[in-house]
């Protein structure tokens, strides 16, 4: 429920795992992966919003709704992008046609 | 809401439409992530918008992605992310009742946030030297400048966004200061710490996603 106390320590914990992140995040960059490169990038980003949403933001001992309210939130996004990008790389696939 | 700290708000913890406390500290918190959930969705348009021009010229994006400054840009990532942990060390000292610790956390918050705007109005300025500012006077060394015209009109649009979302968030917490110092905050009542801290997460997860996607790409 959303009065239960977190403690100072695991606030700082999930701090340290954040900064982790963050050096792991700027060396990979610097790493030659291939199109590994922004998947490692994206990961981490997303671990990162991760732990700041179930820690920092308390998501993890609030109520069933509000998890409903973040997850969808998050999917109309991945939608958005997802029937975006569909269209854009899927143009010209086919040519145009009376030409 | 408005009406604790009243006469009638310390003979009752809770507004009388709701059962008791936690359901009115549940409702708030619902209230403001449906919110953040409108705001999530404000910015991914501007991430979709960035994965489109960025999925149609990858290089022009990589090479003007060289011109931003990866140390200014990992010292503000290191700075916002401390700012999110004092927030939230504030929250604590809220639900504890500790009111020297949430005046101190707060003024914490506000000191990383503007340390987080100074150093981004540093960054503007060069960009501004540089000639880097999408319109008639831009400027760009390489080849395929269009595009990486394209790449700045993203990056100022996206950290336009997200530095006026600090600077409200900045007075935000100044008022919640004022509300501290006179006592207004403890374990039976914090909600306004806890939105507000809500809210200044979220503007910490954008740049979580703005630094590698406009910092790091084609650095390798």
């Amino acid at each position: 429920m959303s009065g239960h106390v977190v403690s100072a320590r695991s606030y700082f914990a999930v701090f340290l795992a954040l900064m982790v992140f963050t050096a792991l995040t700027v060396w990979a960059a610097y790493t030659e992966l291939g199109p590994l490169n922004n998947v490692v990038m994206l990961g981490i980003a997303f671990i990162k919003a991760t732990l700041v949403i179930l820690f920092f933001m308390h998501v993890w001992y609030s109520e069933q709704l509000t998890w409903l309210v973040v997850t969808a939130s998050f999917a109309v996004v991945a939608v958005m992008l997802l029937l975006t990008m569909s269209d854009i790389l899927s143009r010209g696939l086919l040519g145009t046609p009376g030409s | 809401m408005s009406d604790h700290g009243t006469a009638e708000g310390h003979a009752l913890d809770h507004a009388h439409q709701f059962d008791d406390a936690e359901q009115q500290r549940d409702a708030s918190t619902l209230g403001m992530w449906v919110f953040v959930a409108q705001e999530i969705l404000f910015f991914g348009g501007l991430f979709t918008a960035y994965t489109v021009y960025r999925s149609a010229h990858p290089e022009a994006f990589a090479h003007a992605s060289h011109h931003l400054d990866i140390m200014l840009g990992g010292f503000n990532t290191v700075v916002l992310i401390a700012s999110s942990l004092t927030m939230a060390l504030a929250v604590h000292a809220a639900q504890l009742g500790k009111r020297g610790g949430q005046v101190l956390f707060l003024l914490l918050t506000m000191a990383l946030g503007s340390v987080f705007l100074g150093v981004k109005l540093i960054e503007y300025g060069h960009k501004f030297h540089e000639g880097f500012v999408p319109g008639p006077n831009f400027t760009y060394p390489g080849s395929e400048a269009r595009y990486a015209e394209m790449f700045f009109s993203l990056y100022f649009a996206m950290t336009g966004l997200h530095a006026l979302h600090m600077v409200i968030g900045i007075g935000i917490l100044a008022v919640l200061v004022a509300m501290a110092l006179r006592g207004r905050f403890g374990p039976a009542y914090y909600t306004p710490v806890e939105v507000s801290g809500l809210y200044w997460h979220f503007v910490d997860i954008v740049w979580i996603f703005l630094f590698p996607l406009l910092y790091l790409i084609g650095r390798h």
